[in-house]
C-alpha cells in the first residue's frame, strides 16, 4: 500500500435498471439553492439531494465509500460545493466512466481521489471493496478480482495535489 | 508537426512548443470570480494565503456580479460584499450587480481576444472561443489559486475538427445550428476536447451567433469549443480593443484526434426537450403535440445579445404574447439593455406584452427572475434545462424566434420566415 493507493467500499448511484447513472449534472449533486453557503461541513446535508431515488443519501453513505457512477459524472456547472459536499461527508473519493472536465478539476484541485475508469459498467456492486492505485492508475474490485485501468491515467500532477492535500497547499 | 488552436494559444504563453496530453503551468491573461463562486475564491485564499497575501496582479483580476444580480438572498447580498471588500483592500475592478454577464463584459470590453487566456467561476467561460480566446470555467479552488500566482495547472486536451456543412432554414438561427450539433454529440460527446468548427455555415455565423454555440460547449462536456475569428469577428472587437487584434488559426498539419464532418443539410428550427440539452427534436415534430405554454424566457449568456432580441421581435411584431403566458426578457449586459432601450425596441417588445428585467445571468440563476413551478412549462433561449434547474417545471430550449413565436401562439410553434 503506497500513499497513493485508497480503499474503501462502493456506493453505485444506480437507476432502476441496476446500471451506473450517466450525466448526473452538478444541479443534481447540488443544487443551486444552496451556492451560497460556504462552509464545507454545511455542504454534506445537500449532497445527491436533486438526484431521484437519492435523497437520502446523506442518511445512507458512510465515511470512506467511493462514490460510483456512470459517463459524464459532474456535468454542469462549476460548483466547488458539488465536490466539497462529498468531502464533508467523508467519502473516499469518485470513480467514474468519464468525468466532465470542470468536475474533474475541481474533485483534483479538492485533493479528492478520482478516476475515470472506462469498462466500469456492471462491475461494481454496492458494498465492494474498491481500490485505487493512483500510481498505477489502476482500480481493483476484491469480490471479482478484476484489475481495471483508468483512462486518461492518473496524471503526475494530481497525485502533486493529492499529496499536498490540495491545489492550495501546492507550493 | 503543427499546432491546433489550443496548442497554438498555450505554445505562445509558455514559450515552447506543446502537444495534447502534456501538463504545462499556463499563464493567465484575467482571471475572475463572480458573485457565484467568489466569496468561496475570497475565503480560500485568505485561508491558505493569509489575510496580508496579496492577488498576483489587480488589474488582470476581476470580479463579476451576474449570477444573483441584484442579490435576492442574504446570503448573495452577503457574498458580494466579500468580495467588494477584498477587491477594495486588493485594488480590483468590480463590476457590480448592474454590470452583467461577466464573460460577455470580458468580450464588450476588449479583454477577451483572440489568443487570450481567461478563467471564471462560470461553467460557460468557454464561451470565449466564440472570439478564439482560451476561457474555462473554474471552481474556486482553482480561481483562488489563480489570484496567486497569476497561472493555473493545465493538460493540454486533444483536439477534435469538426466541419459543418449545411445551411440554415429562412426560420432558423445559431442556436438551432447549435442544437442541431449538442443532438449529434450528446451531452458528453466532446468531453475533455478542445472543439474546432469549420464549414461555411459556421463561418458566416456574427458574433452573438458563434457566442451561441461556442456557449453550449459546455453541454457536450468540451473544455472549449472555437469558431476561428474571421472578418466579422476582427471588426467587432477592434474598437474595443483599440486596434485590430491577430487572429488565431490551427496550422494546416494539426494534430487531430479526429475529424468529423456533419453533413446537416438544411437546419431547420430545433428544440431541446425535458430534462436535457442533447435531448433535441425540430420543433415542427413538438408542435405537432400542442404542447401548451405558461412561460418563456429570453436571454442567458447563449442568447443575450441585441441581434437575438431583435430576432425574438420580429416573431412578436404585430402581436402579442398569449394571454396567460409571461415573457421574461435578461439583456446579458448594461450595454445590450442600453442598445434595446435607445433603439426602441425595448418599447416595442414591452407593447408586446414582454416583462423585461435587469441584465444578468437571470432566468438560469436560481429564482432570479421567478422559479417554475410544479406542472408549468416553460419555453427559454437558455442552455440547460436539467431537471429542477429553473424551479419545478418543465423547460424547453430553442431559439430567440422559436420563443417569442411560441408564446405568441401560447404553444410550441414554429417561427414564421421573416423579411
Amino acid at each position: 500500500m503506497s500513499a497513493f493507493t485508497v480503499s474503501g467500499k462502493a456506493f453505485p448511484l444506480l437507476d432502476s435498471d441496476g446500471a451506473l447513472i450517466n450525466n448526473i449534472d452538478t444541479d443534481m449533486i447540488y443544487h443551486n439553492q444552496w451556492l451560497h453557503i460556504t462552509k464545507l461541513e454545511e455542504m454534506g446535508r445537500y449532497a445527491l439531494g436533486n438526484l431521484k431515488g437519492y435523497e437520502d443519501f446523506p442518511q445512507r453513505v458512510q465515511p470512506g465509500m467511493w462514490i460510483v457512477a456512470g459517463r459524464n459524472f459532474g456535468a454542469g456547472s462549476s460548483r466547488q460545493q458539488a465536490v466539497d459536499c462529498f468531502k464533508a461527508l467523508g467519502c473516499a473519493g469518485i470513480i467514474a466512466v468519464s468525468v466532465a472536465p470542470i468536475y474533474l478539476r475541481n474533485a483534483i484541485n479538492a485533493g479528492l481521489p478520482i478516476a475515470q475508469v472506462p469498462g466500469l459498467e456492471g462491475q461494481v456492486r454496492a458494498g465492494d471493496e474498491l481500490t485505487l492505485d493512483m500510481q498505477g492508475s489502476t482500480l481493483t474490485i476484491a469480490r471479482t478480482g478484476a484489475v481495471l485501468q483508468a483512462s486518461p491515467p492518473i496524471s503526475t500532477v494530481q497525485r502533486e495535489i493529492f499529496s499536498a492535500g490540495g491545489l492550495l497547499k501546492l507550493t | 508537426m503543427g499546432a491546433t488552436i489550443i496548442e497554438r494559444i498555450v505554445a505562445a504563453k509558455v514559450g515552447r512548443p506543446v502537444a495534447a496530453g502534456e501538463v504545462v503551468w499556463l499563464p493567465q491573461d484575467i482571471v475572475t470570480a463572480r458573485d457565484f463562486g467568489g466569496a468561496s475564491v475570497v475565503k480560500n485564499f485568505v485561508d491558505a494565503y493569509g489575510k496580508d497575501a496579496r492577488v498576483f496582479d489587480p488589474q488582470r483580476i476581476r470580479f463579476t456580479f451576474d449570477c444573483n444580480a441584484p442579490a435576492n438572498t442574504v446570503g448573495y447580498a452577503t457574498n458580494q460584499q466579500i468580495c467588494r471588500d477584498f477587491a477594495g483592500k486588493q485594488g480590483i475592478k468590480v463590476h457590480d450587480v448592474d454590470a452583467g454577464i461577466g464573460s460577455h463584459l470580458l468580450i464588450e470590453q476588449g479583454l477577451a481576444l483572440p489568443g487570450t487566456t481567461a478563467i471564471g467561476t462560470d461553467s460557460h467561460y468557454n464561451i470565449l472561443g466564440a472570439v478564439g480566446a482560451l476561457g474555462q470555467g473554474m471552481g474556486d479552488i482553482d480561481v483562488a489559486s489563480a489570484f496567486k500566482k497569476g497561472q493555473i495547472w493545465f493538460e493540454v486536451p486533444p483536439s477534435i475538427r469538426v466541419n459543418v456543412n449545411g445551411r440554415l432554414a429562412p426560420n432558423a438561427s445559431a442556436k438551432d445550428l447549435t442544437l442541431a450539433i449538442v443532438k449529434h454529440f450528446g451531452s458528453d460527446g466532446l468531453l475533455g476536447k478542445s472543439a474546432e468548427f469549420y464549414g461555411e455555415v459556421v463561418e458566416q455565423l456574427n458574433l452573438p451567433g458563434r457566442i451561441t454555440l461556442a456557449s453550449m460547449g459546455t453541454e457536450m462536456s468540451a473544455v472549449v469549443c472555437f469558431i476561428p475569428p474571421n472578418a466579422i469577428v476582427l471588426d467587432w472587437l477592434e474598437p474595443r480593443a483599440g486596434a485590430r487584434p491577430e487572429s488565431i488559426a490551427a496550422d494546416a498539419d494539426a494534430p487531430y484526434i479526429k475529424e468529423v464532418t456533419l453533413d446537416l443539410g438544411e437546419i431547420e428550427p430545433m428544440i431541446a426537450c425535458p430534462f436535457s440539452p442533447d435531448n433535441v427534436r425540430p420543433v415542427r415534430e413538438v408542435a405537432a403535440e400542442n404542447v401548451r405554454l405558461d412561460s418563456g424566457f429570453i436571454g442567458s449568456c447563449t442568447n443575450g445579445r441585441a441581434e437575438d432580441f431583435a430576432s425574438a421581435y420580429a416573431q412578436l411584431e404585430g402581436g402579442k404574447v398569449a394571454e396567460r403566458v409571461t415573457l421574461k426578457l435578461v439583456p446579458a449586459t448594461r450595454e445590450v439593455y442600453a442598445e434595446l432601450l435607445f433603439s426602441g425596441l425595448l418599447e416595442k417588445l414591452f407593447t408586446a406584452g414582454a416583462l423585461v428585467h435587469n441584465q444578468g445571468c437571470g432566468g438560469c440563476a436560481a429564482g432570479q427572475v421567478g422559479m417554475t413551478g410544479e406542472g408549468e412549462v416553460q419555453i427559454s433561449t437558455s442552455n440547460r434545462n436539467f431537471r429542477g434547474k429553473q424551479g419545478a417545471g418543465r423547460t424547453y430550449l430553442a431559439s430567440p424566434a422559436t420563443v417569442a413565436a411560441s408564446v405568441r401562439a401560447g404553444r410550441i410553434v414554429v417561427p414564421e420566415v421573416v423579411q
